[in-house]
């Protein structure tokens, strides 16, 4: 009595996958954006000890980085409305998304600045760079294109995290196959299709961050 | 009937938590190192089709979600007529998870042995074993100390996520008493906490350990 696997019954239901898919990449698209400046903001505080910032930025840094991303949800979808803050779960799970990412981009794009030679930065302002000028081409670019490889990876743990956001019912990827199996009783068909899935999202993702990082961030402008 | 909570009730069911989150960190942190150094002797060995087949392996556990995973071994099994309870789901996907981590970064370790002293060491008439034992892997296991423990605070934070399969770990039982006291604030803030205290040495002990083996400037 062999299990007689049964993709149709998912199939059906691809509407909602599609959907589902949609919102993931919506949610990591956001997250990422304001993630990754939140992250820029902190790196240049810590690295350059900005007051009083750089201290906030190490708790803060901490504090994420030594808890489950799904406890840092339930505090923020759950938790704050206590204190008179409420939020839908879209809102929640963005919020929780961006200030986890914001928390490891923070370590990783200090990396990269503290990378940076001193010199370098001497000889911009010996050449009249001005300071926003120095700080976008010697120091953020640089140290972006240094630690790149490092945050497209974490961007993509990131998305995989946000399969948690299910649990407050923000309708992501995964919250659809909780759904779908509800209906159709396929638990393991629906899980591994959505499994495949995450799988092409990570790589897709993944090969969009390469691009945009050698076009953006390492390339040289042509014309 | 309404029971009432004082804060030592919600402390103590934490702390019950709180212990189970520590046993299916530690099942799934040492079975996960045992499986680990298999997938990693597969990974690097001689065969090119194993090799391959671990590849695979590897980039199928750092692409899916950690919850993904829980599911499909927890919906898996029972496909074949066992029942599984969720501990041993939780334990066997952690394990499956983990092994996949650490094989990676040792591998990352291995390779970071300079291949003159492969060359060296086969030059030595010395087989792939003893190279391996006697070369290889006294200075890899150096440079792996710190990454391994610093991965050991994902897995801390990975277990987590058996709450979702319902593992009564540390954040299930803050969920459930969320609900039974209606104070979630305080609640997620002490399982937070909880999971701090467990995660917090562990990143600064491999911060040190990192520290320590580059300042040495051996590999």
């Amino acid at each position: 009595m062999a299990y007689a696997f049964d993709f149709a019954a998912v199939w059906e239901y691809r509407g909602q996958l599609a959907t589902g898919a949609l919102h993931t990449l919506g949610l990591i698209t956001v997250g990422a954006g304001l993630g990754v400046s939140l992250g820029t903001f902190g790196a240049v505080s810590r690295a350059w000890k900005i007051k009083p910032f750089d201290k906030i930025f190490t708790v803060y840094v901490e504090l994420i980085r030594n808890t489950p991303f799904l406890v840092q949800l339930f505090f923020i979808f759950f938790g704050l409305p206590a204190l008179g803050v409420k939020l839908g779960e879209w809102q929640a799970a963005i919020i929780a998304m961006v200030i986890n990412l914001g928390a490891y981009s923070t370590e990783i794009i200090r990396a990269g600045i503290q990378a940076i030679p001193r010199g370098q930065i001497e000889a911009a302002s010996s050449l009249a760079m001005t300071r926003p000028q120095i700080f976008r081409h010697i120091v953020l670019r640089p140290a972006l294109q240094k630690v790149w490889p490092a945050l497209s990876s974490q961007i993509v743990i990131v998305m995989l995290g946000s399969s948690v956001c299910s649990q407050i019912s923000a309708e992501e990827l995964t919250y659809a196959a909780n759904f779908i199996q509800s209906r159709n009783f396929r638990a393991f068909e629906t899980y591994i299709t959505v499994a495949i899935m995450y799988l092409i999202l990570s790589f897709c993702v993944r090969g969009l961050l390469n691009r945009f990082g050698s076009r953006y961030i390492s390339g040289r402008k042509t014309a | 009937m309404m029971m009432e909570f004082t804060l030592w009730d919600i402390v103590r069911n934490l702390l019950t938590g709180l212990e189970w989150t520590v046993g299916l960190s530690l099942t799934a942190f040492i079975l996960g190192g045992i499986v680990g150094v298999l997938v990693l002797s597969a990974r690097i060995g001689r065969f090119l089709w194993l090799r391959k087949l671990m590849k695979g392996y590897i980039e199928l556990f750092q692409g899916t979600p950690l919850l993904m995973q829980l599911f499909l071994v927890f919906f898996g099994i029972s496909l074949m007529g066992v029942d599984v309870p969720a501990w041993l789901a939780a334990a066997i996907g952690l394990t499956l998870f983990t092994s996949a981590y650490l094989a990676e970064i040792w591998r990352g370790c291995v390779e970071a042995i300079p291949k003159g002293q492969w060359e060296a060491s086969s030059s030595l008439a010395m087989s792939w074993v003893e190279q391996m034992r006697y070369v290889v892997l006294p200075q890899a296991l150096r440079i792996a100390i710190a990454p391994t423990v610093g991965f050991s605070v994902q897995v801390v934070k990975g277990t987590s996520v058996a709450s979702i399969i319902g593992f009564a770990e540390l954040t299930k039982t803050g969920g459930m008493l969320a609900n039974a006291t209606f104070k979630p604030f305080l609640v997620f803030g002490l399982v937070a906490l909880g999971y701090f205290i467990l995660c917090y040495p562990l990143s600064h002990f491999a911060m040190r350990l990192e520290r320590k083996y580059r300042g040495s400037g051996a590999h």
